[in-house]
């Protein structure tokens, strides 16, 4: 039962992820995604990490693609400029491919999974108290880190966005 | 009694209990679509729908006529009218999404049932046993993570339909809902800051929430609604913005953009979009009730325990799980059923909102209410569980 979940889940997911790269229309690669990240959050729950697959459902495929949604149909992109591969973008795919391979392979060869660490992720992934615990302890300081980079990323957007509006009041 | 059933592969158990559930909620949703007519007639002094009728019931003296003035009838009238009526798809559509976009309204309105529990037992040992589908830890992530899914099917309607007063209305859904799912995911966190307290088994289930609103004394008994007005109140406005209700249906404003994402659709299409609406209504309700109605206890200060105990005086009969389960799933419903009556009841008392003022109210009001809000309670709980 657990493997057929596992294979379709991970079929799921590598299809739609191949989907919104290959994809010309913007709606049907944010649809992909969407599956995409709907499929990641089904490989979580089998992993009894309900809070990391809810949160990725309620933040990623709740909000952010929604908002991918909304922006693409404000733009009204419809895939009509084929996008074609300039040789930086080339250079940078190619590399990124690199390194992917590289980093599957380095996993293929020399990494092994401790076994008791993967008895114990169930435990920990399936209560809250040792993500708050984590979070608030040994990762404090990446986690402030990041709250300011968003912080400052948003305060970057207020004050791009307000650029525009000084002659007709937002909204 | 029931062991037979307990002998039934636990894959189609699970099947049987979720098909017993969709059964409950299908028919509420589309028989809330003719309360909500009913209530509306009776807010503005006039009778409603009151004629449909099948000819044998109305041959019975008494009852039959009190039937048909009910409007009862309307509801199997309006769903065969809706199986049966060409189901028209516009030529200017993109067809794909446009079929697609009523599906994906249904699938997280049904799918949020799963984590909400709906009433509760008494085990041998006289512990409340709440009963849902799946009890999760992260019960109130999970509603808030599968129903803000629900956004997509406005999207994709809108967009697909391929016509201005859709796509307007389907960018409106996709702001609105998410700028009331920051003030209503803030508004229940005191609520699991209380229920969590130091050395409890962290959960955000609800469960928890409902036992901790049956507890003996004044502040055990006490339901969230009055210990936490405030957030009770924030998420009550969020929860209307959420399942665009009036006063903030601006995704579908009538008088502004025709019918909005579901301009284009017609028949079955369109039903679903309405009984997907309803039925977010009915989560809804339940979540709310659960968090700061009490859950399944009759009455502040009364839980169910102790009118089981009551009951059991009189007949040993009620202490029977079943009879428990019964009562409970009754008295949970009856207070949903009251809070959909609320939606209606507003919706003929307040006004639409403008978009902007929609706005105005979900990003200057009452997310920096929700924020002040949380600090309180944080603080004040903090001092309160020390």
């Amino acid at each position: 039962m657990a493997s057929i979940l596992f294979l379709l889940f991970s079929t799921l997911t590598v299809l739609c992820a191949v989907g919104v790269v290959v994809n010309k229309n913007a709606v049907n690669a944010a649809g992909c995604l969407l599956l995409c990240l709907v499929g990641v959050a089904g490989l979580f729950v089998q992993l009894d990490a309900y809070l990391l697959a809810f949160i990725l459902l309620l933040v990623y495929a709740g909000a952010v693609v929604a908002l991918f949604l909304f922006i693409i149909m404000l733009l009204d992109v419809q895939g009509r400029q084929s996008f074609g591969f300039s040789g930086i973008t080339t250079f940078a795919g190619l590399m990124a491919f690199a390194l992917l391979l590289t980093g599957l392979g380095t996993i293929a060869v020399k990494g092994h999974l401790d076994a008791p660490r993967l008895n114990r992720l169930a435990a920990e992934g399936a209560n809250l108290k040792p993500y708050a615990q984590q979070l608030f302890t040994t990762y404090l300081l990446p986690v402030q880190i990041i709250g300011f980079l968003l912080l400052i990323a948003m305060l970057g957007v207020i004050v791009l966005s307000k650029k525009h509006a000084t002659e007709e009041p937002a909204k | 009694m029931f062991d037979f059933y307990f002998e039934i592969p636990l894959v189609i158990r699970l099947f049987l209990q979720g098909l017993a559930v969709i059964m409950v909620i299908f028919p509420i949703a589309g028989a809330c679509s003719m309360a909500e007519r009913k209530v509306a007639a009776w807010i503005q002094d006039r009778p409603g729908p009151n004629r449909a009728v099948v000819p044998w019931v109305a041959w019975i003296p008494f009852l039959g006529t009190f039937l048909q003035r009910l409007g009862i009838f309307h509801v199997m009238a309006d769903g065969g009218k809706m199986l049966f009526k060409e189901d028209s798809l516009p030529g200017h559509v993109n067809k794909f999404y446009f079929v697609l976009a009523p599906i994906v309204a249904m699938i997280p309105a049904l799918t949020t049932v799963v984590v909400v529990p709906f009433g509760a037992y008494l085990d041998a040992a006289g512990k409340i046993i709440p009963v849902g589908l799946a009890p999760l830890d992260v019960g109130i992530l999970a509603v808030f993570a599968v129903s803000s899914l629900g956004v997509y099917s406005m999207i994709l309607a809108g967009w697909a339909s391929n016509s201005k007063y859709p796509f307007l209305g389907s960018v409106r859904a996709s702001a609105q809902l998410i700028s009331y799912e920051l003030s209503m995911a803030l508004s229940v966190l005191p609520v699991f800051l209380w229920v969590n307290a130091p050395g409890m088994e962290a959960t955000m289930g609800f469960g928890r929430v409902v036992e901790f609103q049956s507890q003996p004394g004044f502040l055990g008994g006490m339901w969230f609604g009055f210990l936490m007005p405030l957030s009770a109140f924030i998420f009550f406005v969020a929860l209307f913005a959420e399942t665009n209700r009036q006063p903030f249906d601006t995704v579908e404003s009538e008088s502004d953009l025709v019918g909005s994402f579901h301009t284009e659709y017609g028949a079955f299409k369109w039903g679903l979009f309405f009984v997907a609406e309803y039925s977010h209504m009915i989560v809804g309700s339940g979540v709310f009730m659960l968090l700061f109605g009490g859950g399944w206890n009759p009455l502040p200060w009364v839980p169910l325990a102790d009118l089981v105990g009551w009951l059991a005086q009189i007949t040993p009969l009620a202490s029977h799980p079943l009879f428990v389960g019964v009562l409970s799933i009754s008295i949970f419903l009856g207070k949903v059923l009251a809070m959909i009556f609320l939606f209606m009841w507003v919706r003929w008392t307040l006004p639409r909102f403008r978009y902007d003022q929609v706005m105005k109210i979900g990003w200057q009001r009452l997310l920096p209410l929700s924020i002040a809000n949380l600090l309180f309670y944080a603080i004040a709980i903090a001092f309160i569980q020390k």
